[in-house]
């Protein structure tokens, strides 16, 4: 398959700080790529450099296999979307889309027909004529993306474009843009910090923690095999445990918490002995009293301390007998559980399978938001 | 007062604008020179705003713009004899001129049209700059980089977008300093020739060389509406809305 992008070995220095950190990736042409990180990471700036308002330290930067060292950004085969989308206001809408035309030359009735075609593909025939202040924020999105695509550009750099909409729009606007991904069959690059956008649209994510890649995945791959730490806590949610690493006479893995517990490991760190280890469970990895009596089955006691409700996104809090540590259990509203009130004593268990490790980390990797 | 003569109410101090070419020339020239030199304080203020608003660092935007002040701390008067003082066949400037080898001889620099022009582009400056970075500074940075990543180069990025988007602070600058240059009687008096005659010069002439308030009164009120019509014309001409404008 054709690359259209392709990043290599990129970084970019402000003074003494390093924004991004030796970056390589490449995308296939029409794929959903998205780069997500906590704000500061640097995914803004490695979208700059691509964009080509950066000039990158070192590295370089590829675009339909053709270097794009010294190109500006006026003469890039791709088009950026901005947090604010920026549309002119001093344009009506057929004047924004029809801006990028007029720039490289194009008049008259060709210019007419392209504006006319991409509004409707974007599902705003007529829309033409209105002011940008007239328009309502998933409209002013579709006009933004519109300017971008009559061009046809090698790839779309997409800069959080969905950070401004109030949450109900921005579901509706995930799924439309990833529909609409699909019909243009033109190649998306998107950064967010919300790894819901990413993991609903990509085909494929890069995780990006100060600086560097942390681990590039398809988004199923991210959620069950967190390559670090820092995957783990930043996609999804995470229930983590401190815990000793050890090894008995037949060869099994156990981690064992300060407060007593022991749970067996499948998937254990490269041992050393007596090393600390984090370990991650998900909350919808817990069963709540599981019937399954598997051998290797890590079963806890635990009293309930809250119940969460939030619709198909409840959970129980609970606390471990001995333990002062709060867990987060998902609470499936399929009336199955119905019966659980606050201070109950229940049962929890999970699929060492279903569990991963790694080394402890000194100090917080990740500042929960 | 204007509609006085010798014999009661007349038409004939505003006839009299009409008839005599050395009155309504004279407006004409005004006016003309005035338009011009709006044009060229436009041209100078629109980079020197950006300048400020969108390349410096906050830091370095305050001290600019305390440079752009200081001069207007002290009155026209002084500043109109600096320029003199700086320009006259004895001044600063032909020393220096002479001194490095340049000019064989001094020349007399003031006294001419194109000093004239100088010395009001110079005392109507702030009033263009001020009024065009107020507006300039809400351009967002990301219209035109949107812009340039859209392909356009530097002269259209002018023309689409920062032009139009400043164009109400152009406007309400441009009024101010047309009406400030129209109605500036010092500088074309003192750094004007003989023949730069100003109208304002000639309302000063009527009412205190000829004595004659009735005619000077007429003028007055023939450069006010004459002066709101051009402005009016200028407005329509470039779309803009007045109220948007004086807002």
């Amino acid at each position: 398959m054709k690359i259209a992008l392709s990043v290599k070995n990129i970084s970019k220095k402000f003074g003494d700080f390093t924004a991004v950190n030796n970056v390589s990736f490449s995308v296939e042409d029409g794929k959903f790529f998205s780069i997500l990180g906590p704000s500061g990471c640097g995914k803004t700036t490695l979208l700059r450099m691509i964009a080509g308002f950066l000039q990158p330290t070192n590295g370089t930067v590829e675009i339909d296999g053709k270097n794009m060292l010294g190109v500006d950004p006026n003469k890039r085969p791709v088009n950026l979307i901005f947090q604010n989308l920026a549309l002119f206001p001093m344009m009506n809408v057929y004047g924004n889309i029809a801006f990028g035309l007029r720039r490289r030359g194009e008049k008259g009735k060709s210019v007419e027909e392209k504006v006319n075609s991409m509004l409707e593909r974007v599902g705003l025939p007529d829309y033409g004529l209105k002011q940008i202040d007239q328009l309502s924020g998933g409209q002013k999105q579709r006009v933004a993306i519109a300017r971008c695509l009559v061009l046809e550009p090698s790839a779309l750099l997409l800069d959080e474009p969905l950070g401004a909409l109030d949450a109900k729009l921005r579901e509706h606007m995930k799924v439309e843009l990833k529909k609409l991904q699909v019909a243009v069959g033109t190649t998306f690059v998107y950064i967010t910090h919300d790894q819901s956008e990413a993991m609903v649209m990509s085909d494929y994510v890069a995780v990006m923690n100060a600086g560097h890649f942390e681990q590039l995945d398809t988004p199923q791959h991210l959620y069950s095999n967190p390559s670090s730490a820092f995957v783990a806590q930043f996609v999804g949610k995470n229930n983590k445990f401190i815990a000793k690493q050890r090894k008995d006479e037949n060869g099994n893995f156990f981690a064992e918490t300060a407060d007593g517990h022991s749970f067996k490991l499948n998937r254990p760190v490269d041992f050393k002995d007596d090393n600390f280890i984090e370990l991650y469970v998900r909350p919808e990895a817990i069963i709540i009293n599981p019937k399954i009596t598997k051998e290797n089955f890590n079963i806890l006691n635990v009293s309930v301390k809250t119940i969460l409700f939030d619709g198909a996104n409840s959970r129980l809090l609970v606390v471990p007998e001995d333990s002062k540590q709060e867990l987060i259990v998902s609470l499936p509203q399929n009336k199955q559980f119905d019966y659980i009130k606050t201070k109950d004593k229940i049962k929890i268990g999970w699929d060492p399978d279903a569990a991963v490790c790694f080394n402890k980390t000194d100090g917080k990797i990740y500042e929960e938001l | 007062m204007s509609f006085l003569g010798r014999s009661g109410f007349t038409f004939k101090n505003y006839t009299a604008f009409f008839t005599e070419p050395i009155y309504w020339l004279t407006f004409v020239r005004t006016a003309m020179y005035s338009i011009l030199v709006t044009f060229i304080v436009l041209i100078i203020a629109l980079p020197i705003a950006f300048f400020i608003t969108k390349v410096v660092n906050l830091k370095i935007q305050g001290v600019l713009l305390v440079f752009l002040l200081v001069p207007f701390w002290v009155s026209e008067l002084i500043r109109v004899y600096g320029w003199m003082i700086l320009l006259r066949e004895s001044g600063v400037l032909n020393h220096f001129l002479v001194g490095l080898g340049l000019f064989k001889q001094p020349t007399e620099m003031l006294y001419n049209d194109i000093t004239m022009i100088m010395g009001l582009v110079y005392t109507s400056m702030l009033f263009m700059i001020i009024p065009i970075i107020g507006v300039m500074e809400s351009l967002d940075d990301s219209l035109i980089e949107a812009a340039y990543d859209l392909g356009a180069k530097k002269i259209a990025i002018w023309r689409e977008i920062i032009i139009p988007y400043s164009m109400p602070g152009i406007m309400s600058g441009s009024i101010i300093v047309f009406m400030l240059v129209l109605g500036s009687y010092l500088t074309p008096k003192l750094m004007g020739g003989k023949n730069s005659l100003w109208f304002t010069e000639q309302i000063y002439n009527q009412i205190i060389t000829y004595f004659n308030w009735n005619q000077g009164a007429a003028f007055g009120f023939l450069l006010l509406v004459l002066s709101s019509l051009i402005i009016w014309v200028a407005l329509k001409l470039t779309k803009q809305d007045f109220r948007k404008v004086i807002k």
